[in-house]
């Protein structure tokens, strides 16, 4: 699966995306994680909080660092 | 109530240090104790009652709120929403598109991150336990205040012509009706009193966490401005007599970027020891609000000469500010 983790670069969006790292190797899960910083595409997931995360292009989580059952369900769907 | 922290500082100085009352240094630490103490104790249950109170508040809730108003009243809206929103300024970009993307005027969008950096709960606590409530609201009103002229202006002279190509495509479409517009059915669900504990607990952890350092230092600085420069000095020096030390306080805090947490408590040393009042809050304010991280990040959404205009308004409202206050002060505060 494809995650973006979407923010203008601030120490947030770092911790977000070594999180979602993490709890993926350690479920198993084959994640391809990616930092976004280009304000156009974070407009058009229509964004106002960061950080955020998409999932295969779709919006799921923002506002702040998902906590490690977020990512959990995040990763196992 | 606040007394009790005069007395710790009090016992921890004098009694348990042996330092002897009256000497600079005494001085000094006894004002750096007692401040620390009490800010962070009033930091810790503020931040938590204010927490519970705003824990449903969230951006797309103020977008909601803000759209479709009059635009007089988006001003004053978008400026006190900047005040009480919980707000990150590396949010900063993604607001600004969010907001313009819903055909929120240039002026309004700009009074919310204008006022956002100046009022927050944590320089609200801070102004209170320091300089008392009413320096505390005349402060709240004049943030208000620069960011509803500095969007109105922004306005008048249709910034909106200065963004970058996207951006103003986006609000353009908006505007016209192309893109749908956010509903209330984006809004958040009630949240439970246990929702709003969690969310309240994990505010103090996360604020408190990020500030204590920045209190200590403001107080350090304000401590030693306390203990050392004679009483006076500013007053003859810098007094309101002398109309450049405005623009002079608005150009030494440009440099300066601080957060208002370890302003505050140079504020209070500054004002206690006769820097005028309207030049103290020049100072902070160019010191708080005029940050070039934030302008440079502003680039991604701006032309140079929006940013420039800005920044322009910015240090003329400060200059403002300033010299009125300097002028009312002495009636305002004749009491206090």
């Amino acid at each position: 699966m494809r995650i973006e983790v979407l923010g203008t670069g601030c120490k947030k969006c770092d911790t977000t995306a070594d999180a979602i790292r993490e709890v993926a190797s350690e479920l198993g899960v084959d994640a391809e994680v990616e930092k976004v910083t280009d304000p156009q595409v974070i407009m058009q997931y229509q964004v106002m909080s960061t950080p955020a995360v998409a999932v295969d292009g779709q919006l799921r989580h923002s506002g702040s660092v998902p906590t490690r059952e977020t990512i959990t369900g995040l990763l196992s769907q | 109530m606040l007394a009790i922290f005069t007395w710790l500082a009090d016992w921890i100085v004098y009694r348990s240090l042996g330092f002897e009352e009256g000497t600079r240094l005494a001085d000094a630490m006894h004002f750096f104790v007692e401040d620390t103490s009490k800010i962070l104790v009033l930091l810790v249950v503020m931040i938590y009652v204010i927490a519970l109170a705003r824990a449903s508040l969230n951006l797309e809730r103020v977008r909601y709120y803000i759209q479709h108003r009059h635009r007089l009243t988006g001003y004053f809206l978008g400026s006190g929403f900047g005040a009480i929103t919980p707000f990150c300024s590396c949010s900063s970009i993604p607001l600004f598109l969010g907001f313009t993307s819903a055909g929120i005027p240039l002026g309004v969008t700009m009074a919310f991150l204008f006022t956002s950096p100046i009022i927050n709960e944590v320089a609200v606590i801070m102004l209170w336990g320091l300089l008392g409530w009413q320096f505390t609201l005349v402060y709240v009103v004049i943030g208000v205040l620069v960011g509803v002229s500095g969007g109105m202006i922004l306005d008048l002279l249709r910034g909106e012509r200065w963004l970058q190509s996207f951006a103003a495509k986006a609000y353009q479409q908006a505007e016209s009706g192309v893109q749908n517009s956010p509903d209330a059915g984006d809004l958040p669900q009630k949240l439970t009193l246990k929702d709003r504990h969690r969310f309240a607990s994990s505010e103090v952890r996360d604020i408190v966490g990020r500030i204590w350092k920045w209190v200590l230092i403001g107080v350090a600085l304000g401590s030693a401005l306390h203990g050392f420069v004679p009483e006076g000095w500013f007053a003859q020096n810098l007094g309101s007599g002398q109309w450049w030390s405005v623009p002079a306080g608005v150009l030494a805090g440009l440099p300066l970027y601080s957060n208002a947490t370890a302003v505050i408590p140079v504020m209070e040393s500054l004002i206690v020891k006769g820097l005028p009042v309207g030049t103290t809050l020049a100072f902070c304010m160019s010191t708080v609000a005029a940050s070039f991280p934030e302008f440079i990040m502003l680039k991604q959404v701006m032309q140079y000469r929006l940013l420039g205009l800005i920044f322009v308004i910015l240090l003329l409202n400060f200059m403002v500010v300033g010299w009125i206050m300097n002028a009312v002060s002495p009636w305002l505060f004749a009491g206090a």
